[in-house]
């Protein structure tokens, strides 16, 4: 179990709703990875195509809660603009605070960021900020109020896992009370696996689920993936070294000689 | 007169928010409004006026990561 702004949910993965080859896939793979949370958007309306009615009674069907992210927006004004569309449209005072500094990185613009998040905090919202593993950007989105951070892993879409361990692994320490979720960069299930067994509280991804071969398969593998890797976590991993330690035990080794003890 | 809604052009003759989003189709809709980049809750769109080259925002819920 682990907590969002004082709710528990079981499943430690977050699953994002875009890029499912159709509505139908998209629905089964969420129903396979047990998530408990999903992504959505909020974008333009055309009064001809109305797309965004029957997503939404798509969403509304699955019977899981919804994160509205503010996807695209690349200043804290229209972060805060499109976070209030999103709370009444979604009925949510969660918000996923994505604002945006470079189109090709999709990094965290991170002074926007906690300008953004600090407007919003105050005006009542539960922000979870999309961040980067930077303890100083995590300090002022804590002392401006959020109790969750979501560090990117590496940059969305790009399946590169966890680029900057030793990083996200100094967040998690920094950070012992907050809930950290990885968000973004992860691409496969070992890699969902790994954000957990450092700690983290659990990782959201869409990509690598989407664009699978299979995507229910992938969905179902990330879910095994996360209470693995969770489960390593609780068991307490043992600590790496640099030469071997035989596991077999030594004592009473056949054709053992002494001579051969250097 | 000519206002800008998601970024198009287009000639109305609603004298409010709530009259436009009624002439474009969506009184029962899923949709949030915004003018010129400021939130309207949709009780304040019969109380928020139109006036030549407003931009307007009527977004829905979309597929996001």
């Amino acid at each position: 179990m682990f907590e969002i702004y004082g709710e528990t949910f079981t499943s430690r993965l977050l699953l994002g709703t875009a890029q499912y080859p159709s509505p139908a896939t998209l629905k089964e793979a969420v129903q396979a990875s047990s998530a408990e949370i999903v992504t959505v958007s909020l974008r333009r309306e055309s009064a001809r195509m109305r797309a965004g009615q029957g997503f939404w009674e798509l969403i509304e069907e699955l019977g899981v809660r919804v994160l509205p992210n503010t996807a695209g927006c690349h200043t804290a004004k229209e972060a805060v603009a499109t976070a209030e569309m999103a709370r009444e449209l979604f009925d949510t005072p969660w918000v996923k605070l994505e604002v945006i500094a470079n189109d090709d990185t999709l990094q965290p613009e991170l002074f926007g960021l906690v300008e953004a998040a600090s407007v919003l905090v105050a005006d009542g919202f539960q922000v979870l900020p999309y961040t980067t593993e930077d303890l100083s950007a995590a300090d002022r989105l804590v002392d401006a109020g959020c109790r969750v951070l979501m560090p990117w892993a590496s940059p969305i879409g790009s399946a590169r896992g966890l680029i900057n361990r030793d990083g996200l692994k100094t967040l998690r320490a920094y950070f012992p009370d907050a809930t950290l979720i990885i968000d973004a960069g992860i691409g496969a299930p070992s890699q969902a696996a790994e954000a957990l067994e450092l700690g983290y509280d659990a990782v959201l991804l869409n990509t690598a689920v989407a664009k699978a071969g299979d995507p229910v398969k992938m969905a179902e593998a990330f879910a095994r993936a996360v209470e693995a890797g969770r489960l390593g976590f609780e068991a307490g991993l043992i600590e790496p070294r640099d030469m071997a330690s035989p596991s077999t035990p030594v004592s009473g080794t056949p054709f053992f000689k002494i001579d051969r003890v250097s | 007169m000519q206002i800008l809604v998601n970024g198009e052009p287009l000639a109305t003759d609603a004298r409010n928010l709530a009259e436009l989003c009624a002439s474009l189709g969506f009184i029962h809709a899923k949709v949030a409004t915004a003018l010129n980049g400021h939130f309207v809750v949709s009780a304040e769109r019969g109380l928020t006026p139109l006036a030549p080259k407003d931009e307007v925002e009527i977004l829905a819920p979309r597929q996001g990561g």
